[in-house]
């Protein structure tokens, strides 16, 4: 694989970039695979990176029913930060943002990772309860945070309304500038590049219909396009799909598939460097690049496999920002989408062995597991690699749902992804 | 966005009157005592999620304010019908469904 560079860059300037070299390969499976990955998300892709680069496991396959990072990846508003309030979801967010710090270099592939700082407000007398707790918490688990007054975030947000006279008036944020947002698409395709190169196979099209368990082992894949893979271990990172691909091996899980939405206004001149998040009044929003403003809010209350979401869900949002940018009333929308979410009832991922053996879950990461790709990637392969679970994963198995341990990060992520 | 028909006040309304309170039909083990931790971690936590037909408890929040079932496609949101909580019929339906699975989750 051709290294990326700004002397490159130049050099296929010269003929018009006419003949860059495909990114990845696209080989036909072959019949057996030391592990398969279902999923070809940020998280699967992220995962076959890491086994073929730390674990020298290259006999690896990624199944991926559409096109490589066309899930939940290719459908989130980037949001990249750790400020959660447990030990064990921070140290697991923590990791992933420190592997973000170095991932364009890491991947010779430029993520954009932009660390503008990540505010998330209070707008109650508990919610700053609340914000404080959750950044002492953070900085006791050395996490880099603030509590940031109504003036402080006048600085860094001079066109927010923080006046004491709205509906619900700004009282204060905690503030992560470590935080901040990437290209999601990039992220895809950079892992999955440098799994190529390792030597894994990325198979797209294809779509896994069945399992192959043998004595409550698993053994391979059925795929519609493939027929039958076989594998020592599968590993599956599917999100919203989580509990369709479970019952494919008579498994249950405690995960819930729902729509989440995001939208995109027109363009427009710079006007916020950072990112708002506020689980009040219920809304989110930063600036892309390009310059349109990306906003989000909550999920449907309902189960749903739709990739679009409800229309309340719209009206809801958009109040949510007014109430926070009254001056955005006259900007136009420009597109709107949804993904599939996969919630667990602690609103934290499932990273765990299963009854079945051989077979391992990564799932659960809601609508918060951007952020996480690269570091749920990395604890992943590590446990798939090792046969057991990787210290920061351990927190995160199936039976804390029958021993009650759970972790319960609500506070956290309401809103907030 | 849903029409649903409450089947208390017998007419159809818009989806923002409602409140889904997630998947119907789950039984509460009936003594607790003899319960063991891996029967209420099910019971309390994990859910058939299922792409396809599905069967909700939903309220008439702003309305009635009555618990309801709806049964419906996840996929393609189509709603088959609603029903009332002592209707027995789809109760009959979802154990013939189950019995012909295999018994999810008795692994772990
Ligand atoms: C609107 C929206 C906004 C979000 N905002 C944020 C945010 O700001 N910050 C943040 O951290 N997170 C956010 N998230 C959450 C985040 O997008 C996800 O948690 C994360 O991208 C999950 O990555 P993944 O690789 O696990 O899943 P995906 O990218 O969804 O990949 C799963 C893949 O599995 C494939 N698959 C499914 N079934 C099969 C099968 N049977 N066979 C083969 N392949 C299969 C799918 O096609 C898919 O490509 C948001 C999500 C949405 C929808
Ligand atoms: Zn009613």
């Amino acid at each position: 694989m051709k290294k990326y560079s700004a002397f490159s860059l130049f050099k296929h300037g010269l003929n018009h970039h006419q003949d860059w070299q495909r990114v990845w390969r696209n080989p036909t499976p072959k019949k057996h695979y030391d592990i398969i990955i279902v999923g070809g998300g940020g998280h699967g892709l992220a995962t076959a990176y890491y086994l073929a680069k730390e674990f020298g496991i290259t006999n690896v396959a990624v199944i991926e029913k559409g096109y490589l990072g066309g899930g939940n990846t290719a459908r989130n508003t980037t949001i990249v930060r750790s400020n959660y309030l447990w030990d064990e979801s921070s140290h697991l967010y923590e990791h992933s943002l420190k592997l973000w710090e170095s991932l364009s270099q890491e991947l010779n592939y430029n993520v954009m990772f932009s660390q503008r700082g990540v505010l998330n407000l209070g707008h109650t007398l508990q919610d700053m309860r609340d914000i404080q707790r959750r950044v002492n918490a953070n900085r006791l688990n050395g996490i880099d945070g603030e509590i940031l007054d109504p003036q402080q975030i006048k600085e860094i947000v001079p066109y927010m309304d923080c006046s004491a006279n709205r509906r619900y008036p700004v009282l204060g944020a905690s503030w992560q500038p470590r935080g901040g947002v990437a290209r999601h698409d990039a992220v895809a395709w950079g892992f999955a590049r440098g799994a190529s190169e390792l030597g894994v196979d990325l198979i797209q099209q294809c779509q896994v219909t069945g399992f192959e368990i043998k004595n409550g082992m698993v053994t391979g894949v059925k795929t519609d396009s493939y027929g039958l893979i076989s594998a020592a271990k599968v590993g599956c990172v599917v999100a919203g799909n989580s509990g369709v691909v479970a019952s494919m091996a008579g498994l249950r899980l405690p995960i819930e598939s729902h729509p989440l939405q995001a939208f995109v206004s027109e363009p427009i001149k710079p006007i916020l460097d950072t990112v708002v998040m506020s689980n009040h009044v219920h809304g989110y929003i930063s600036q892309s690049d390009k310059g349109d403003l990306v906003i989000g809010s909550g999920i449907d209350h309902y189960n749903g496999y739709g990739q679009r979401g409800s229309y309340p869900i719209i009206e809801h949002a958009v109040a949510a920002i007014l109430e926070l940018f009254p001056n955005f009333s006259r900007v136009r929308m420009n597109r709107q989408w949804g993904g599939i979410v996969d919630t667990c009832p602690d609103a934290c991922p499932i990273i765990s062995k299963t009854p079945i053996k051989n077979l391992y879950f990564n799932c659960g990461w809601g609508t918060g597991g951007f952020k996480a790709t690269p570091g749920s990637g990395h604890v992943f392969a590590a446990s798939l690699a090792k046969d057991e679970m990787h210290e920061l994963a351990k927190p995160f198995s199936l039976d804390r749902f029958y021993h009650g341990s759970l972790i319960d990060e609500h506070g956290a992520a309401g809103v907030a992804h | 966005m849903f029409l649903i028909h409450c089947p208390i006040c017998n007419e159809p309304r818009s989806e923002d009157e409602f409140h889904c309170a997630g998947e119907g039909h789950i039984q509460r083990p009936l003594d607790p005592m003899a319960t063991s931790d891996k029967e209420w971690g099910d019971y309390l936590f994990f859910r058939s999620n299922p792409r396809g037909t599905y069967r909700e408890l939903w309220q008439h929040t702003i309305g009635c304010r009555k618990y309801f079932y709806i049964k419906r496609n996840t996929e393609t949101y189509q709603i088959y019908k609603t029903y009332k909580l002592d209707d027995k019929s789809e109760r009959v339906a979802l154990d013939k469904e189950h019995s012909n699975k295999n018994k999810f989750g008795d692994l772990l």
